[in-house]
């Protein structure tokens, strides 16, 4: 495979269009559609007793009022559970519209829609809704207590528990290896919410003309979204197609689907034979999308005099909110890649999942390994100061080693698969990161310390992708895949694949990506997945689409396939480009036709003397045009690994925290384009900034979200975020042909740990819960 | 987050405004730069009738430095009032307001108006005993002390019917520097607590009067006269100020904070106050 284009630092070709106002949002979509809006629950938990709309009647350009009593059986019924789990017992999710009982404020409750969003909103403010105040249950370990209740019908507020253990070589239980081990420590470690808050909020926008319906939505999943209206709207699948439009970031919040809205406005746009819009406005957002993170872990680990463990327990409190559509992966995912790149003697996991009257919790880039991150790496530093030995040193003494790869873990992953690592280097990769952090020449100072954390992140999980390539008679290249872009890049790196895989100019290369007009076929973007597998399936897309353009090309040249090549667009034998053919004009040998539309495609009508006359044109076996598909179904999940670095700084009275360096080593198989990557990496670097010294939800005791704004809920600005070094460890992945891995939640997953890291060693205090503020360090000081 | 049904006033000069402003009374309210009010309406949390839009009145864009002090219009926008770079403390303090993008659009008057209990314009107004002049129509305008002007969070002694036309910040003293320290969680947030200064040197460049103003713990900027004693500032803020915890402070910690930046205030104004003094003795 010629490598000119994978594997370089292509511009990102999307980046015109975005940067210079031209991209398609879904607000920029239907200017003359009616507009939606919500009356939401201003209660965490409450009973609806009455909804009074009458008062909204009178507003001018109200159009439609809709409560839960309007909705057909098939759309007012709770919303699927996405991911069921024998260990969830008790999942429950929403109805679109509250029926009797709302859990948690910003639940929907009353649906408007009027001729703009300014009067839908005038007529929400007029409808009264009597609620019987019910007592919410606010905190993680309230709700734990189970003294009231979430669900009725749900005991103990506990919606799963899931206990998984992997004995040691010797067969020793975790609590056995522990109680064995030289040394022992306990802790207990928090981590508080956050959320994945993309800069464009939710939105959905639905045309019906009577047979059809098309829904644009801006979600991570097009493909679902679409068979889930089909079935609430009990329309046939061919005449329901969804479309992604520009998407102004997801991180996870939209793979959840159908959300009510995906629901309601198609069905409100049918009902009505009008087009329907909804754009999420921030507010909203904050109390009616998900939220991320919440986890209280106790750990209990046992270790040797060289500080490798021998035994680890940890049990996990995860906060799931008012309902848990996107079933219990959050937890899974903390509890099997907490174990991170080390080998651990015996291993313990437990957790309980339980029901608060909060926003619900769904993935956020991450998706709870920056919780078992934490846990692991706050491990290891506490190893490493109760023995009194340098902290990459214990870990070092852990790492798996390059020739123990394929490693087994003995737990099943996220995807229901062996917990089996594919490839990697961690030793080489403690080595980067310490030179390029200094690590072992770092000056220690009072108020100035030095941090480190690790992990490993199953990416590109299954079950499969698509990809659609075709070559037109202009010689372009089309390609689709089902799955959606949030900004990623993914119309460079696709395009690079495929312009690489077939030998045509990039420029000739278009990407369609989550269309459902384009490709039915699809899973959705999440879990560091697109690279992997559409990418994977564009290649193989891309060899069946080259192979035939070769086989038609032989013909035409009177040449061996075998002998045949592609350059710069053009088919010609190997080491004599004189006699070639365009792509272009195989294309159009390769469907024959009745009629010209150009003097190009006159070649391919029956006049031209193309074809033999005693074979059909089109020969058995083979379909015209020249098009390909390919699908790329992984075995299972494909491990990248990375190690950050930090120096912080604090402020000896004002306890400010400022991080003066960020360096990352990370290693994400083979690169297709290293800008693209090491953006991802600050972008998700910066994410994780937030997460570990600014974003906080602050739920208050009657269960307010009391910080919903930007002004109070502090994602970083680009003042915070520090200049991050970047170094890449390339170890291909074994598992699929372009040996690629993820990369898109990496550079989010270690930071809490690193920070507390650094701080901790700036400090001597312990840190032991995210995020931490100016104010939080203060009282760690005065109570030290 | 659209806001109500309200109706909209373009007057073209200060008279029509004024007219227009006391015929809507408690049910208007003035639209300057909107940096404040437009997030309000959208939110739904103000719902005036009527908006007055002061924008086309040009006479209002003005920042006049005269010996006794700059007099700032209540359509001179933040970027281009620190632009003119007529006062070091106001310099200081717009430094600190927001972001560029709502200094290029956001009035200093407004903020005033807006009264903001962590803004940093108050507080300069504060330290340095400003006014603001209140303009009705059919009355004569009012100057109003900033010690009076300010009477609450979100609260100021503009009466329904009044534009706030100008504020006055008086001008320093010889042998005087200034100082605007602040802690935000993030670059131009409102601060967790802040602290500006103005010092003053005798003759023999001891501190003769050292005056602090301090935003975000309390519900009014906090002015603490320290005299001569300037080296009591950190304590002379804490026995005073009664800061409240919110979800990003607690108020043990704003507390802290508050004498931490008003001794740090007070001593980079001292250092500027030397500065300026040797440059006077110079001059």
């Amino acid at each position: 495979m010629s490598t000119r284009l994978f594997g370089e630092a292509v511009p990102r070709r999307e980046d015109p269009r975005l940067l210079t106002g031209q991209g398609r949002y879904l607000d920029d979509l239907g200017p003359g559609a009616l507009a939606a809006a919500f009356v939401r629950s201003p209660h965490a938990h409450a009973r609806i007793r009455d909804i009074d709309v009458s008062a909204a009647l009178d507003v001018e350009g109200l159009v439609a009022v809709y409560t839960w009593e309007d909705l057909p059986e098939r759309v007012g019924r709770p919303l699927p559970l996405l991911i069921p789990h024998p260990a969830l017992t008790h999942g429950r999710t929403a109805r679109p519209l509250a029926r009797d009982v709302v859990r948690h404020v910003g639940e929907p409750v009353v649906m408007v829609v009027a001729a703009d969003r300014y009067l839908a909103e005038d007529a929400c403010a007029l409808i009264e809704v009597d609620y019987e105040v019910l007592e919410p249950v606010a905190g993680l370990e309230e709700a734990a207590r189970g003294a009231r209740l979430v669900h009725d019908d749900v005991p103990g507020n506990v919606g799963a528990h899931l206990v998984q253990e992997v004995p040691s070589a010797a067969g020793r239980s975790a609590g056995e290896a522990i109680d064995a081990a030289p040394h022992t420590l306990s802790f207990r470690l928090d981590i508080e919410r956050s959320a994945s808050m993309p800069l464009e909020g939710r939105g959905v926008y639905a045309r019906w003309d009577g047979a059809d319906l098309r829904v644009y939505s801006s979600t991570q999943t097009s493909t679902s979204v679409r068979m889930a209206v089909a079935a609430a709207l009990e329309l046939p699948l061919p005449r329901v197609e969804v479309i992604a439009p520009d998407v102004g970031g997801g991180f996870g919040v939209k793979i959840v689907h159908p959300w009510p809205e995906e629901l309601l406005v198609p069905w409100a746009a049918m009902l009505l034979g009008r087009e329907v819009k909804w754009a999420e406005d921030r507010r909203e957002h904050f109390v009616a999308a998900a939220h991320e993170r919440g986890q209280v872990h106790r750990v209990r680990v046992g270790f040797d005099d060289d500080g490798r463990v021998l035994g680890l327990d940890v049990s996990i409190l995860h906060d799931h909110g008012a309902y848990t559509p996107y079933g219990i992966i959050v937890p899974i995912v903390t509890s099997t890649q907490l174990l991170g790149p080390y080998k651990i003697g015996a291993y313990r996991v437990e957790f309980t999942a339980v029901y608060t009257n909060t926003v619900q919790v769904t993935p956020y880039r991450g998706a709870g390994r920056p919780q078992g991150v934490f846990c692991m790496e706050r491990t290891m530093d506490k190893i490493a100061r109760h023995l009194g030995k340098d902290r990459t040193e214990v870990r070092a003494a852990n790492l798996i080693q390059p020739d123990e790869f394929p490693y087994d873990q003995g737990m099943t992953f996220q995807d229901g698969r062996p917990l089996v690592y594919d490839s990697g280097d961690y030793p080489e990769m403690l080595r980067l990161v310490k030179e390029l952090i200094g690590w072992d020449s770092f000056e220690r100072a009072p108020g100035r310390g030095i941090g480190i954390g690790c992990y490993v992140e199953g990416t590109g999980v299954g079950p499969y992708e698509g990809g659609h390539v075709q070559i037109t008679s202009d010689g372009r290249v089309h390609v689709s895949t089902g799955l959606t872009s949030q900004g990623q890049g993914h119309e460079t790196v696709f395009a690079q694949i495929a312009a690489t895989e077939l030998g045509v100019p990039i420029e000739r290369v278009s990407v369609v990506t989550g269309d459902t007009r384009r490709f039915g076929y699809a899973v959705g973007t999440f879990a560091s997945r697109a690279a992997v597998m559409s990418g994977n399936a564009i290649a193989l897309a891309c060899a069946e689409v080259r192979r035939k353009a070769l086989r038609v090309a032989a013909a035409a040249l009177e040449a061996d396939p075998a002998d045949l090549t592609v350059t710069d667009g053009l088919v010609h034998v190997v080491g004599a480009p004189s006699a070639s053919i365009p792509l272009g004009t195989v294309a159009v040998l390769a469907n024959p036709l009745r009629y010209a539309f150009d003097e190009e495609t006159a070649r391919a009508t029956q006049f031209a003397g193309v074809a033999a006359p005693d074979r059909p044109p089109v020969a058995p076996g083979e379909e015209p045009g020249l098009e390909g598909r390919g699908y790329y179904s992984p075995i299972r999940s494909t491990f990248a690994a990375g190690m950050h670095a930090a120096v912080v700084e604090t402020d000896p009275e004002t306890a400010e925290i400022k991080i003066v360096r960020y360096a990352v080593v990370h290693d994400c198989g083979r690169l297709i384009n290293p800008m693209i990557v090491e953006g991802q990496i600050h972008g998700g670097v910066a994410q994780g900034i937030g997460g570990a010294l600014y974003e906080r939800m602050a739920y208050d005791a009657d269960g307010q979200l009391l910080n919903a704004s930007f002004m109070d809920f502090l994602m970083p600005y680009a003042t915070e975020i520090p200049a991050v070094e970047t170094g890449h460890l390339e170890t291909p992945s074994p598992l699929n042909p372009l040996g690629i891995k993820g990369a898109g939640e990496a550079g989010v997953i270690p930071v809490s740990a690193v920070i507390a890291s650094a701080v901790e060693d700036a400090e001597g205090v312990n840190i032991d819960r995210m995020p931490l503020s100016p104010s939080d360090l203060f009282h760690l000081r005065e109570g030290a | 987050m659209k806001p109500p049904p309200f109706s909209h006033h373009a007057p073209r000069d200060l008279g029509e405004a004024l007219e227009v402003l006391a015929g809507a009374g408690p049910r208007g309210k003035v639209l300057a730069g909107g940096q404040s009010l437009i997030p309000m309406l959208n939110m739904r949390l103000a719902a005036p009738e009527h908006v007055i839009d002061i924008n086309r009145l040009e006479e209002l864009d003005t920042v006049e430095a005269g010996p006794d002090g700059v007099t700032v219009g209540a359509l001179a926008r933040h970027a281009r009032v620190a632009r003119a770079g007529v006062h070091p403390l106001l310099g200081q303090a717009l430094r600190l307001v927001a972001h560029p993008v709502i200094r290029n659009r956001g009035t200093v008057v407004g903020s005033l108006v807006h009264a903001d209990p962590a803004a940093e314009l108050p507080a300069a107004l504060a330290v340095l005993g400003g006014s603001v002049r209140l303009a009705r129509a059919g009355a004569a305008p009012r100057d109003v002390a900033a010690a009076e002007f300010f009477t609450g969070p979100m609260e100021s002694a503009l009466r329904p019917g009044e534009l706030a036309v100008s504020a006055r910040f008086p001008a320093l003293p010889p042998r005087t520097g200034t100082a605007f320290t602040e802690v935000s969680r993030r670059h131009g947030d409102y601060a967790l607590a802040g602290v500006c200064a103005v010092v003053t040197l005798d003759d023999d460049l001891r501190v003769a009067s050292a005056r602090l103003a301090c935003i975000g713990v309390g519900p009014v900027p906090l002015v603490v006269d320290l005299g001569a004693d300037w080296k009591r500032a950190a304590d002379a803020v804490r026995e005073r100020a009664e800061p409240d915890g919110d979800v990003h402070a607690t108020a043990a910690y704003r507390l802290h904070l508050a004498g931490v930046l008003a001794r740090r205030a007070v001593e980079q104004a001292v250092e500027r106050a030397i500065g300026r003094a040797a440059r006077e003795a110079a001059a």
